[in-house]
């Protein structure tokens, strides 16, 4: 029998709730700049008080995403990233974390990788669940049933544009929180919360009870706050990747924790 | 993806709609010049010495192509649904020509994305669609050619949604494109289904149509598809050779697949990375096929093959020193492939070919080649 999941993304929004505080979701690109800087940067962003980590999987069309995470996507191939390196490095990884981490990923290299076989290794390796970015809900039967039978948890996107419909139906199908699109449009940094936010956290709470996590454009520990007031997490993925990649080079991971940990604590000016 | 829910709810309500469809038919014949002429190429055939060999002309369409087919049901599209704003990619221009022509005459903002690659191969067609108020934006990114296109007007469309109508110009992208497209270009088997049993009185033996996503070629085809009798050949660049890379012949070197939201066969890496992809002809250089494709592939009721660059370039030869006609470097693959076929076949027989466009684009292309 394979190892299964142990739903650390419930265990840590739990306790997160009990301790009446709201969390900090980080994405970063796997293999960016190297896979060996990935384990560095987890532990970093670990020790920096991440609540959750996305762990991008590298694409050639990463059409969602917008210059900076392009950008990290491109080095990271560059470094060989694919998802069979990166799920035969997670073990070594996941020794030194005890943070969830999901994969977040487009679709075809899962799908090619194999369902059952993607689902396995990823369970073994001690990754939680996966995002699969441009899987449609209409779609995702097969990859959420392989998932589900190895406890990983499937979170899926909902977007302002979303209709109650799909809105109900991404509910559904995800486990371990629903991420909600603070705007519509690919990710990146923005200098302000869409108003669209609200009254999409509002109609996500009417048809699910999972913890909510808001990103797409959040990049300062002020709009991180505004972003916790209003869900149970905020996500951060192009300010990090940004910082990954001006800085990592010359401050390494200690760098990228300081600038984590201002975003988490929001004191002082920008680390770096 | 919300935004292809509102399309598709759109679509639906357009094409039960008379008045779209009488619009949408006054501008196809006024303004594009349909019906488009099913042309006998005797020359053609007694050189070939084999079937009889019929031309349908969508390259005597305004701006060349049978792109502007699609871009006109899509125009009017856009413009019901109150979008005052068209993107689109192009890859040999054609389908960034129409779209920017249809902004122009239906009064709508027009962006096209383009490879910078394919700027510099299509360099007058990049100019004619800033002549006709067009922005064009250079795409760096990957291979600098069409998918990457795509990419960059797909982002574009999910951020601007509210007033933006992504003009997709193949059959190609989430639902309900392919099937959108496809209807919009149906129009040309339509008309070489009435015309080839007006000039003789049945229909023909075999189709041809080169498929790059692969519109011009389900244009041709899908009228056909019942008639059991009518053979279909779709055929795809096979560049410089069959290694990864150096095609676009998705049937011989791809494997099932998701790119920009199809299922479908795609050229791909082992890990699920997609490829990159050469041809000669930027409309054909496109690592996935149009999905309705591949499920035609998978019943055997369309055959794929593919020829070469250099293959391309002599059909072109020969089309143009026979009859007179320029191809465009994309139908040029269809030709090629009737060239190897023809001179097998019985002199009682018919073989209609969808002549997509004209090579005025490719110009600088076959100067460059130097070979006449």
């Amino acid at each position: 029998m394979p190892t299964v999941s142990t739903y650390r993304i419930e265990a840590r929004f739990r306790e997160l709730h009990e301790r009446q505080a709201k969390g900090l979701i980080v994405y970063l690109t796997a293999g960016d700049p190297t896979l060996e800087a990935t384990g560095e940067l987890l532990v970093a962003l670990e020790r920096a008080g991440v609540d959750v980590i996305e762990l991008g999987v590298p694409f050639s069309d990463p059409l969602a995403d917008g210059p900076v995470i392009q950008r990290a996507s491109e080095r990271a191939l560059r470094a060989g990233a694919t998802l069979g390196r990166i799920l035969a490095s997670f073990p070594r990884w996941r020794e030194t974390t005890r943070t969830p981490i999901i994969l977040f990923s487009y679709y075809n290299p899962i799908l090619q990788y194999g369902l059952e076989k993607f689902a396995r290794d990823a369970a073994r390796a001690g990754v939680d669940g996966a995002l699969a970015v441009d899987l449609s809900p209409e779609e995702a039967a097969p990859y959420v049933s392989a998932l589900r039978a190895l406890n990983l948890d499937t979170v899926f996107l909902a977007a302002p544009t979303s209709t109650d419909a799909r809105l109900e139906r991404v509910a559904k199908l995800s486990t371990g929180f629903l991420y909600l699109i603070s705007r519509t449009g690919v990710t990146g940094e923005q200098s302000e919360i869409s108003s669209s936010v609200q009254p999409l956290i509002e109609r996500a709470k009417r048809f699910t009870s999972l913890p909510l996590a808001v990103g797409f454009g959040i990049s300062t520990p002020a709009q991180v706050r505004e972003v916790q007031a209003l869900a149970h997490a905020a996500v951060v993925g192009s300010a990090v990747v940004h910082a990954i990649e001006e800085h990592y080079a010359r401050k390494g991971a200690a760098g990228i924790e300081q600038f984590v940990r201002w975003l988490k604590e929001g004191t002082g000016s920008k680390p770096v | 993806m919300h935004p292809v829910e509102e399309l598709e709810q759109a679509y639906q309500a357009a094409r039960r709609d008379a008045t779209f469809q009488a619009e949408l038919d006054r501008l196809l014949r006024d303004f594009a010049g349909r019906p488009t002429p099913l042309f006998h190429a005797r020359r053609l055939t007694e050189h070939l010495g084999g079937a009889q060999i019929y031309l349908k002309r969508e390259d005597l369409l305004h701006t060349g192509a049978h792109k502007i087919n699609n871009c006109l049901g899509q125009g009017l599209l856009a413009q019901r649904m109150g979008k005052t704003r068209l993107v689109a990619e192009t890859g040999a221009g054609q389908h960034g020509v129409a779209t920017a022509t249809v902004a122009a005459l239906l009064d709508l903002e027009c962006v096209v994305y383009m490879g910078e690659e394919d700027m510099a191969r299509q360099a007058p067609n990049v100019f004619r669609m800033r002549l006709l108020g067009a922005e064009v934006v250079p795409v760096s990114s990957g291979s600098k050619t069409l998918k990457d296109a795509i990419n960059e007007g797909m982002r574009d469309w999910v951020t601007n949604v509210q007033n933006t109508h992504y003009l997709m110009g193949s059959v190609l992208g989430p639902h309900p494109y392919p099937m959108m497209v496809r209807d919009f270009q149906r129009v040309t088997g339509q008309e070489s289904r009435r015309q080839i049993l007006e000039l003789v009185g049945r229909l023909p033996d075999y189709l041809f149509a080169c498929v790059g996503g692969g519109s011009n070629s389900i244009g041709l085809f899908y009228d056909f598809i019942p008639d059991s009798e009518v053979k279909m050949v779709g055929v795809e660049a096979g560049g410089r050779g069959l290694n990864l890379g150096e095609h676009a012949a998705r049937f011989a070197g791809g494997r099932p697949g998701v790119l920009h939201g199809t299922y479908t066969y795609v050229l791909q890496t082992e890990d699920g990375l997609i490829a990159s992809t050469h041809s000669i002809s930027a409309g054909l250089d496109y690592p996935a096929i149009g999905p309705e494709h591949a499920a035609l592939y998978r019943q055997g009721r369309v055959e794929y093959t593919h020829v070469s660059d250099e293959e391309a370039l002599e059909g072109a030869r020969v089309l143009s020193q026979m009859e007179g006609i320029i191809p465009a470097l994309e139908p040029a693959h269809a030709l090629a492939e009737v060239l190897k076929r023809a001179p097998k076949m019985g002199r009682e027989q018919i073989i209609v070919v969808n002549l997509s466009g004209r090579g005025d684009k490719d110009l600088g292309i076959f100067q460059s080649v130097g070979r006449l």
